[in-house]
């Protein structure tokens, strides 16, 4: 065991599973792979660099962890000056008006479009299927939704610095976070819980 | 009276900001008689936790943010 390894109680097979987790996380927000890479190098860099002692795995994925966000959250400031989050592209347009279809004219619910019981949801945290799904419905999301809502619930910004770093006004950031739940709710119900019931 | 969508905004609204009390009165009135929006609202609070879920997932328990 060479001391670099001992001083992190790390054998590198950890760490390649380490960065290998840290690198999905970063390629699903920045939806660059380049930019991922670059980012999970610095963090994982980083947080070897330092003279800190970790106490196994654990201790040491959670730092690298805690860099990696901030990272992110850098690398989403420097793009937020080139990228235009409020322009409306074809995608966003097509969910809007799937989500309008939900409705009749007076809008409640048409009864084939109400939001149905999911049963137990819960259970399906622990299914690593459900994970996949949940991932691809991630990325089936329109980029710029993708952002403000991840921005939002994987990186825990409150609603009004999501709106001042991608420079959008309270009532644009609502619309797009309405926008992206809904459009995850009904992935998960057509990928997932539609799916699963029909099979048991 | 609300309607059905509506409801959904305030749904989602009340994840990202404090609801007036009229607000919540008015969305709980509606709920109370609107199968379809429960589901959504039950829908929108699982999303929450499966979002909290993968985050720890992929950074253990990773410090969240101050």
């Amino acid at each position: 065991m060479s001391d670099s390894s001992r001083t992190l109680g790390m054998d590198a097979q950890s760490l390649v599973e380490i960065r290998h987790d840290m690198l999905r996380f970063a390629a699903l927000q920045l939806r660059d792979g380049q930019l991922a890479e670059d980012v999970v190098q610095e963090a994982m860099m980083a947080a070897l660099d330092g003279e800190k002692q970790f106490a196994g795995r654990s201790a040491l994925k959670t730092w690298i962890f805690a860099i990696l966000r901030n990272k992110i959250v850098d690398a989403i400031r420097q793009r937020s000056r080139s990228i235009n989050i409020s322009a409306l592209l074809p995608a966003e347009t097509e969910m809007d008006e799937a989500f309008e279809a939900l409705f009749k004219s007076n809008d409640h619910w048409l009864p084939n479009a109400r939001p149905a019981a999911w049963g137990d949801p819960e259970a399906a945290l622990h299914q690593e299927q459900f994970w996949a799904v949940f991932e691809a419905c991630l990325k089936h999301l329109p980029e710029s939704t993708a952002r403000v809502f991840m921005m939002r619930e994987f990186l825990e910004f409150e609603t009004n610095e999501v709106c001042r770093e991608l420079k959008i006004s309270t009532g644009n950031c609502h619309v797009i976070l309405h926008r992206a739940r809904n459009g995850l709710r009904r992935c998960l119900e057509s990928s997932w819980f539609a799916a699963g019931e029909s099979s048991c | 009276m609300l309607n059905c969508k509506e409801v959904t905004h305030l749904l989602s609204e009340g994840q990202d900001r404090r609801l007036t009390l009229g607000e919540r009165v008015q969305m709980e009135m509606h709920l109370a008689m609107c199968k379809g929006c429960s589901n959504f609202r039950k829908q929108m609070s699982f999303l929450r936790t499966a979002c909290r879920r993968y985050v720890d997932r992929v950074g253990v328990d990773a410090a969240r943010k101050e």
